[in-house]
């Protein structure tokens, strides 16, 4: 097993040099140039110009500036952000508890639904129930999240006032963050109607961010259960004269969800790229929405940093899906 | 330990909420998160909103809601009759605000206005340069080109600055009611350098203004509460929250659902939903900017003012406006500058709709073809170049002459554009910035400005004598003749197709009384009160 984990962590190094080349290469593929950006209408005067492209190193040639910066990099120096100044790491450390927060109940949201959704459809296979089950997900699968957010805004909070339009917490509540994650913070204050007011801001973006996994893991659910049904062990239980709901839900579901637990790590990407749009549209503090905006900017710095701090969080998350995969299906571990 | 650290701050939310229980609040839906608090080291409008309209003062200020310049923290100035030497006197006892990361134990006096300018520029000042923060580079100072007028600041007492300039420069007085004239504390600053937390200044700011900084969640709220011993009396609200709120349409649905009081830049299509609201008003204003097209006016035969005139006549402007701006709107552009900028001349109007005058005046010219630019980028002035390129091409054709449409990404666009040799008209604009009129009409059409951001190669010596003259004029009724005049002979030369100022919009709560719209695109809530 932990030659299995070594493996696993050797395969990421190959990986992490691409990373840092492709977050390097795309932030300088972006057009315009950043000294402009931050110079507004007025432009800055030729020799200005030299001296703050000398001053932010972009006068180097661009392999010096790659190797400088993976030099930095790997001391875990992210480098300062060009418009707030503050160190990146620090920006990060401080918004990413409340992108975690909301992914985690967006996943919560997608699993609670999505898989009973998949197993049901699947044992009712064939009937109204799974295909309009199986259409809805289609529709889910392409939901375009700015535009769905949006709508359930002016619908649920603009037209009928049932929830807050945006934001974490009511306004009125304000307190130093603790963990960083307000369900968490809300509770150690003992304070129940600020934590009641979290859980009314998290309802809407928890929908809309996870609307995509939650259409992915009733699909995956359902195949993965029809595959299921069919194994000749599952004959043999119903054979044996076992319930229905023994059947299912014991010998069959535990061998469905391998497949399904992948395709939940694999979520995880979808998760944090659908933040970026949820936390802009939703005014989620999170690092999707910085990310938005320091490209807006032209903060090569934050961008840069960013990208490969979240490649570096999927990374880590997929390997820990690997490793549970072997635990939970000891053939991997074999091969 | 951890536990009474969280015994305590929960201590200080109990007391800071039943606070807030009979406070006044009012809640501004901010558009994006200040980069920090420090308004002589950052640029954009929202970071000026949350730093220097609210914590700061300066020297002079603008009227609300207008551009004039009046007293701030000096009450009042002398300016020598050679234009050279600014003489302020500062107001008497005024106080920096009073929080929980800094006491002052003295007033505002000289030495916070000399060290305020003097860390913009000086490198030997610490303040200056990374010791202070990483990376700086005190944009608005150089670009409004301080370094080049001012010769030095000095202290004369305790309440008087003088500012020599090394050449008489009018607009000066309105650069110091700019952000980055913001007065800081000079006892703060200190403190903080001796105990090595020099960061702090740009993230826990202390000021003379209207409000006082709270508190700041990077990207989700800032707080503010009255600054009690403000030198113009406490304003009548009590905590001023700013909710960072990205997008438009969330925005406007905030002050919809009453969650917000006041929000900016709405997205035009929700401006008939807007309209239609009973308990919200949306206010607008002329910006403080103008999108127009220049002839580059060195090329036969745009060299010649009746064929620019033809070529503005053949323009069906009206058309042209609605469909780029739609329900939002704008002002049609008659001169160069804004309706909201004094000097503006009444009297002057552009070239009207008149295709047939124009077709005979452009055939005689024997112009054929043209070149007509267009960039990839949403400007305030004008939300689609490449649109409005496309219905002149089509305006243009109809009186004979063919457009073709040159396109470039904008900086290269911007910097092939404003070379001399340049053909054609080029679209382009501006946004002002210290809402004096010379930031536009020298900016933009001095003959200086060729090669830089004079788009129309333009240099016409009655103009250029009068707007030079209006410059080294102290006096403002003088100007304003000077400046009116020079409108009349920009309106009879046409280097330019003017188009639009656009208009800027914020959505008001209607239990909100004395907010303002500013034409310098800035939000202000001094004077703003709110009806339970």
């Amino acid at each position: 097993m932990l030659k299995y984990i070594l493996h696993r962590i050797a395969l990421l190094i190959p990986t992490l040099v691409g990373i840092t080349i492709c977050a390097f290469a795309f932030v300088r593929l972006l057009p315009g140039d950043p000294i402009l950006a931050m110079a507004g209408e007025h432009g800055v005067a030729p020799a200005r110009y030299e001296e703050l492209k000398e001053q932010f190193g972009y006068n180097l040639p661009i392999w010096q500036q790659y190797t400088r910066y993976v030099g930095e990099v790997v001391t875990g120096d992210f480098g300062v952000s060009i418009s707030s100044k503050r160190p990146v790491l620090e920006e990060f450390k401080t918004l990413f508890p409340a992108t975690l927060e909301l992914s985690f109940f967006a996943m919560i949201f997608a699993m609670v639904l999505g898989i009973p959704a998949g197993i049901f459809a699947a044992v009712k296979r064939g009937s109204w129930f799974d295909q309009s089950l199986m259409g809805t997900a289609l529709v889910g699968y392409s939901m375009p999240i700015f535009w769905w957010g949006l709508l359930l805004i002016i619908f649920f909070s603009g037209y009928l006032g049932w929830t807050p339009v945006n934001g974490r917490i009511d306004l009125q509540y304000f307190f130093k963050p603790i963990t960083g994650f307000m369900t968490i913070d809300t509770l150690l204050y003992g304070k129940w109607a600020a934590f009641r007011s979290v859980l009314r801001h998290l309802v809407l973006p928890t929908i809309v961010l996870g609307t995509i996994p939650l259409a992915v893991i009733a699909r995956q659910t359902r195949s993965a259960m029809l595959e299921v049904l069919g194994e000749d062990y599952v004959r043999t239980a119903r054979a044996k004269g076992l319930s229905s709901a023994r059947v299912i839900g014991v010998h069959a579901l535990r061998n469905a969800l391998i497949p399904v637990v992948t395709t939940i790590g694999l979520q995880v990407s979808t998760l944090l790229a659908g933040a970026i749009l949820t936390e802009t549209i939703f005014s989620w503090p999170g690092i999707g929405r910085w990310m938005v905006e320091s490209i807006s900017k032209r903060d090569y710095v934050v961008v840069q940093s960013g990208l490969l701090l979240i490649a570096l969080i999927v990374m880590a998350v997929n390997l820990i899906v690997d490793v549970l995969y072997a635990v939970i299906n000891p053939r991997i571990r074999a091969a | 330990m951890k536990k009474k650290l969280a015994f305590a701050a929960a201590l200080l939310a109990a007391s800071v909420l039943s606070g807030m229980a009979n406070a006044k609040t009012l809640v501004y839906c901010s558009e994006a998160s200040p980069a920090n608090f420090d308004p002589g080291t950052t640029t954009g409008g929202n970071d000026f909103d949350a730093s220097s309209r609210t914590v700061y003062s300066r020297l002079v200020e603008f009227k609300h809601g207008g551009t004039e310049v009046e007293p701030g923290l000096a009450d009042k100035w002398e300016i020598s009759d050679d234009g050279l030497v600014y003489t302020f006197h500062l107001h008497p006892g005024v106080k920096f605000q009073t929080t929980d990361y800094f006491k002052p134990t003295r007033d505002l006096n000289a030495d916070d206005v000399v060290f305020s300018f003097d860390r913009q520029f000086n490198k030997a000042n610490p303040w200056n340069g990374d010791k202070y923060l990483p990376n700086l580079t005190w944009d608005y100072y150089t670009g409004m080109d301080m370094p080049k007028y001012v010769a030095k600041w000095e202290k004369v007492d305790d309440l008087t600055v003088k500012l020599t300039l090394t050449e008489p420069n009018a607009p000066m007085l309105a650069n110091l009611g700019m952000d980055f004239a913001s007065i800081v504390s000079k006892e703060y600053a200190d403190q903080l350098e001796k105990s090595g937390k020099m960061a702090d200044f740009s993230t826990k700011p202390i000021g003379t203004g209207p409000f006082q900084f709270v508190d700041y969640q990077l990207d989700s709220v800032i707080r503010y509460a009255a600054h009690p011993d403000y030198f113009k009396g406490k304003e009548k609200i009590d905590d001023l929250v700013f909710a960072i709120t990205p997008d438009a349409t969330a925005r406007t649905q905030k002050v919809l659902a009453g969650e917000c009081d006041i929000a900016p830049y709405p997205n035009p299509a929700d401006i008939a939903t807007i309209k239609a609201n009973k308990d919200v008003t949306l206010m607008d204003q002329a910006g403080l900017n103008i999108g127009y097209m220049s002839y580059n006016t060195t090329i036969p035969p745009l060299d010649k003012p009746e064929v620019r005139h033809a070529l503005n006549q053949a323009i069906d402007r009206e058309s042209l406006i609605k469909s780029l701006f739609q329900d939002a709107g704008a002002t049609p552009a008659e001169n160069l500058i804004p309706p909201t900028m004094w000097s503006w001349n009444k009297d002057v109007k552009t070239d009207a709709y008149n295709p047939e005058a124009a077709k005979k005046v452009l055939a005689d010219a024997g112009l054929k073809e043209i070149q007509l630019w267009a960039s990839d980028r949403v400007r305030p002035y004008n939300p689609n170049f490449q649109r409005a390129a496309e219905l002149i091409q089509a305006d243009w054709a109809k009186v004979g002459v063919k457009a073709e449409i040159v396109n470039y990404e904008w900086t290269k666009y911007r910097s092939e554009g404003k070379k001399k040799d340049r053909p054609g008209a080029f679209q382009i604009g501006w946004t002002g910035d210290n809402g004096d009129p010379d930031n536009f009409f020298a900016t933009l059409f001095a003959c200086s400005a060729i090669g830089v951001s004079n788009y129309s190669s333009w240099c016409d010596k009655d103009f250029e004598d009068l707007i030079q003259k209006a410059k080294k004029t102290s006096d403002q009724a003088e100007r304003t003749k000077l400046y009116e005049q020079a409108q009349v002979i920009f309106a009879k030369e046409a280097p330019a197709f003017l188009l639009v100022h656009s208009q800027v919009y914020a959505v008001v709560r209607n239990n909100v009384s004395g907010f303002k719209m500013d034409p310098l695109g800035i939000h202000r809530f001094d004077g703003v009160d709110k009806a339970e």
